[in-house]
């Protein structure tokens, strides 16, 4: 057991250090570099001339004369070290303070998208697997398929839409106005509480239609395995039967994939974000994409991977906990 | 459920019957015509093919089909809602279908000029029609188009804030993200041929790099790693290089989901029978993969395009949506929602959505297409259950 | 001792299945998977139930536990009566799915041992948590005493180490220990009938030999009767009392061991017995055990359901009629025209 969290904890590093890599290629891709944009930025409207010599000026003050094996080092170095980012251009201050809360926001749509996922899944697929062409079976059918085809963001829309003109109000945003730059109190709590479900419920659409799926096909696959007619045998109620055999099971490859729901509603959750107007991470990198800023992109590309992949080992560990057999082989 | 869910002596039975019947046509068979009659009788998939056919052929013929270009603007009728073709009303009936004409007003208040919609005002729907000529692929120049107005102008679907006819747009649209959807499943697949194909056939620590490294690539966010590629796009690209440049990122990073399909097929047939006797036979590696392994699971590969293409159109339109993947002048799904992408907009015109609705039917079309193609890829697999 | 399939239970017979049919509903229509079956077990008696597969030895005997899938039709004049503990007799065709009263004989009265010791026990649970479930469902008792009863109960079946065992998964255990542990739940409630679903098929010969063995010792020792379901001849010859052959959904012989294995009177019977091709037969004499399949039950040949494959088919009879219920000695049954007058 001991051994088996070493081994993964060192691919997980491993994982990450490859990643950054990619992420720091991401971040070099756009044409010009670092300081020309941020000489533009500077300088612009300010009717300053620019230089040849203010740029290199500012490459010598970034370090972007070095070659890029050294500022890639630099870059995760001080990530590493002093958990220091660089510098937001496009805000004028460093990537820290850009990035700040909204890490906490994020993980608050995260969790509470997992939560409302699992929280329909898993008892509906189960359900619909015991009651096999029922209403709630075809139903279920249909709605994975909309939730196939229905993108998050677009579902968003109709929901701004619906609300925006039935109800003539919004539910886009975290916080209601009167919060916004409110300290934290109990009120403003439950006022992001409210305004997390909307987000939530559309984030979950795709990643509960693709459980709802698997759920239902694990059932199924469990329902009628020996075992739970042995156990049939031996004269347990058909409730207490489903619940403790192939309920039990079902859960299972829900537990193994959230490091993969995950990464589906990170994948997701920028546009949505755009769309819903919440100020978290994935809202975020689309501005610094659209802006160029890439230190703020590529902290934010590396810390929603860094998420998952930590989540993905806490997935490893539940599953260990769930399934004996997985136990045995890791001895 | 059948018997066979039962016990296993049920099994046989069910089984024997319909060989009886169809045995010798049955098991005579080549693959493909095993999964065409099994794919005929998945009725749902069937539809979702013809609506997919529909969709590409209108899409090929887009410049045909469409009765204006992507950019020409009918300055009277800007944000118009869609006009309905009529047959009656209250000035009698016409075998010709018609729309009703528009005429500018000012707004008595802002004094903004402003369409206005006159019942008295037929304008004819007339099919064949000459119009605005475009060049047909290169092939000729035409000014054919498929239906039209002689007078005024006709939009089905309304018009955008620049005048310009939602309907011809939301046509063109189809052919640009439908085709950049096939152009990067094609390099995807490419790709995951080659890279999948070497690993699963090769083995050993080569297999293992490339294991490790598709599952490091899919451990980033697919959506987000899409934008900083996209991200990278020089702001002086044309539309044409911006295409290409996202068929190609679509590739680039679609491709390690097909790439395990391929090697872990390739790993379990590699120790086959007659893959071992090709060998000792003295087939060289290339032959043994093209003649020996590749047909063997042709028909999953072709299951797995077809479930991967969805997730290339939605990548497409969740990008240009954003204003990350194709820009204007292009059209495209992504594109044409930009403008739906305010609030404010869409409360106003809510006709604006429609191009949503094509990327639905589009995606739906495709999925149960792929499930259809699934059952039917697997020809001797027992059905009923 | 005159036995007819009319004569009604009596303090000797423990199960009285008469006229069992049983169809499925399937895509392709309804399909009849058992029909007119009759057979009945005394009490701590072994009944051998013979037959290929897909002859309907497992659908009859999981009907008699209700343990069919839901897409099962049992038809109604079918009657499989039950004795039980307390003398009252039930009908259990007429009892309802899953209701308090079978659930009370499943597990209670009448167990269930299968092919597969591995896939009979759910990976997740310990071996011990599914014994004690058995006990608990049927004994009042408290948890603590059932774990000492499954411990007891694990020993019992010579299963060593069994306070270590308790705590294992099924995967832990070999095949011949996880049949063991099987036989285990199934005796935790004393039941008055086990149904052993071939029980043996699954292991090797060695072990097949030590398992029969026990559930021999255990028969004595508990006094239960036992259905032994199996296609192995060899084995009912070591446990058996009564054998009855089946075929496509049907008995055709019935009778004692002694009288099944020395003097069988169906020919499929004698090609049963006759299985094994040997070298040296007579020229032009054919195979019939290997020659053909069990048809179909969806085009289940009218008249005799053998005559497809019977080397002594009587052609205009055993195709157009179905022969009946003929005695042919002590106890001993066939349904065959070779020996209806």
């Amino acid at each position: 057991m001991v051994s088996f969290l070493i081994q993964r904890i060192i691919g997980m590093v491993i994982t990450m250090f490859f990643v950054s890599i990619i992420v720091f290629i991401i971040m070099e891709l756009p044409p010009g570099d670092y300081a020309e944009r941020w000489a533009f930025r500077k300088f612009s409207g300010t009717g300053t001339q620019i230089t040849e010599a203010d740029i290199n000026n500012i490459r010598a003050e970034y370090g972007l004369d070095r070659p890029a094996w050294e500022r890639y080092l630099n870059w995760i170095g001080g990530i590493v070290t002093r958990g220091d980012f660089g510098e937001a251009f496009a805000f004028q201050t460093s990537v820290n303070n850009v990035i700040g809360q909204k890490i906490w926001l994020t993980l608050a749509i995260l969790f509470s998208t997992l939560i409302v996922t699992y929280l329909i899944a898993i008892p509906v697929g189960i359900y619909a697997a015991v009651r096999r062409r029922s209403v709630a079976d075809y139903t279920l059918t249909v709605f994975s398929y909309l939730g196939l085809a229905l993108p998050n963001f677009l579902l968003a829309l109709l929901l701004l839409y619906i609300t925006v003109t039935v109800f003539d109000s919004s539910v886009g945003g975290l916080f209601s106005p009167e919060y916004k730059d409110a300290p934290w109190s109990m009120a403003k709590v439950v006022d992001l509480l409210k305004h997390l479900i909307v987000p939530a419920v559309v984030l979950a659409w795709s990643a509960t239609a693709l459980q709802l799926q698997t759920v239902r096909a694990t059932m199924s696959d469990e329902i009628n395995k020996l075992s739970v007619t042995a156990a049939r045998a031996r004269g347990i109620s058909e409730r207490k039967l489903m619940l403790k055999y192939p309920a039990r099971l079902a859960i299972n490859p829900v537990a193994g994939s959230i490091g993969f729901d995950i990464n589906r509603i990170f994948s997701e959750l920028p546009i949505v974000a755009l769309v819903l107007g919440l100020p978290e991470l994935g809202e975020l990198l689309i501005r610094s994409y659209l802006d160029l800023d890439m230190f703020v992109a590529g902290a934010i590309l590396l810390l929603l991977t860094f998420i998952i992949v930590v989540m993905n080992f806490f997935s490893d560990i539940l599953l260990l906990i769930l399934d004996p057999r997985i136990k045995l082989e890791g001895r | 459920m059948t018997t066979t869910e039962i016990t296993p002596e049920a099994n046989t039975p069910a089984v024997t019957a319909r060989e009886s019947q169809e045995a010798l046509r049955y098991y005579s068979a080549t693959q493909w015509q095993l999964m065409w009659w099994r794919f005929k009788h998945h009725r749902a998939a069937l539809i979702a093919a013809s609506v997919l056919v529909f969709m590409a052929v209108t899409g090929m013929l887009s410049q045909f089909v469409s009765p204006y270009l992507t950019n020409t603007r009918d300055a009277d009728y800007q944000l118009g809602p869609p006009q309905r073709p009529h047959f009656c009303d209250e000035n009698g009936c016409s075998l010709r279908p018609f729309v009703y004409g528009v005429t500018t007003e000012r707004d008595p208040v802002t004094l903004r000029p402003m369409p206005v919609v006159d019942t008295n005002i037929r304008w004819y729907i007339y099919f064949f029609v000459h119009g605005e000529s475009y060049n047909f692929y290169r092939l000729f120049e035409t000014d054919l188009h498929l239906f039209g107005v002689e007078e005024g102008f006709i939009h089905l679907f309304g018009t955008d804030s620049l005048s310009r006819d939602l309907f011809s747009r939301a046509i063109y649209g189809t052919r640009t993200s439908l085709s950049i959807g096939v152009l990067g499943v094609l390099i995807a697949f490419v790709l995951a041929l080659i890279i999948g194909g070497v690993a699963g056939y090769a083995g050993g620590w080569l297999d293992y790099g490339i294991q490790r490294f598709t599952e490091i690539v899919r451990v980033i966010p697919v959506i987000p790693l899409y934008m900083g590629l996209a991200a990278a796009f020089p702001p002086e690209w044309s539309s044409t290089q911006v295409y290409f440049a996202m068929t190609l990122i679509l590739g680039l990073v679609g491709w390690p989901t097909l790439a395990r399909r391929i090697r872990g097929q390739l790993l379990s047939l590699r120790h086959e029978d007659y893959v071992v006797a090709a060998h000792l036979a003295g087939a060289g590696a290339a032959r043994i993969i093209t003649r020996h392994l590749l047909p063997a699971f042709t028909s999953y590969i072709i299951v797995d395009l077809v479930i991967s293409f969805p997730y290339m159109v939605l990548s497409e339109t969740a990008l240009s949506f954003v204003g990350l993947g194709l820009r204007p002048p292009a059209v495209s799904w992504g594109v044409l929602l930009q403008d739906a992408q305010n609030i404010r907009t869409i409360e106003q015109a809510n006709w604006l959505f429609i191009p949503a609705a094509f990327v639905v039917v589009a995606v739906l079309a495709f999925t149960v297409v792929g499930d259809g193609a699934r059952d039917a890829a697997d020809p001797y697999q027992v059905s009923g259950a | 001792m005159e036995i007819t399939t009319n004569a009604s239970i009596n303090g000797d017979i423990l199960l009285k299945v008469k006229d069992l049919k049983i169809s499925f509903k399937t895509d392709e229509g309804v399909i009849t998977a058992v029909d007119g079956v009759n057979f009945f077990v005394k009490r701590g008696q072994t009944l051998g139930l013979v037959g290929e597969s897909g002859s309907g030895k497992s659908v009859s005997t999981w009907a008699i536990m209700r343990l069919l899938p839901k897409t099962a039709i049992i038809d109604k004049d079918s009657s499989i009566e039950f004795l039980r503990r307390d003398g009252e007799i039930v009908d259990i065709t007429k009892l309802k799915p899953n209701g308090r009263e079978i659930r009370d004989i499943r597990g209670g009265e009448a167990a269930l041992i299968f092919q597969e010791p591995m896939s009979s026990f759910s990976p997740v649970y310990t071996v011990g948590n599914q014994i004690m479930e058995a006990i608990l469902t049927h004994r009042p008792v408290s948890k603590k005493e059932a774990q000492e009863i499954a411990v007891d109960l694990l020993d019992r079946v010579g299963i060593p180490n069994p306070r270590q065992r308790f705590k294992q998964y099924s995967f832990e255990l070999s095949g011949g220990m996880r049949q063991r542990a099987m036989i285990a739940v199934a005796l935790s409630s004393n039941p008055s009938l086990l149904i052993a679903d071939e029980p043996t098929t699954a292991l090797d010969v060695t072990i097949q030999a030590q398992v029969l063995e026990l559930m021999k010792e255990l028969q004595e020792e508990f006094g239960m009767a036992i259905i032994f379901i199996t296609h192995n001849l060899g084995v009912i010859a070591q446990i058996a009392n009564e054998i009855a052959v089946m075929y496509l959904g049907g008995i055709v012989e019935r009778g004692p061991r002694r009288e099944i294995f020395h003097n069988p009177k169906h020919p499929y019977t004698i090609n049963l017995l006759h299985a094994i091709p040997r070298i040296g037969k007579g020229q032009g004499q054919r195979l019939v055990a290997i020659e053909g399949q069990i048809p179909s039950p969806l085009d289940r040949p009218p008249g005799c359901r053998f005559h497809t494959r019977c080397q002594e088919m009587i052609p205009g009879r055993c195709n157009v009629d179905v022969p009946k219920i003929t005695q042919v000695g002590n106890n001993h049954t066939v349904n065959c025209f070779l020996y209806e007058n």
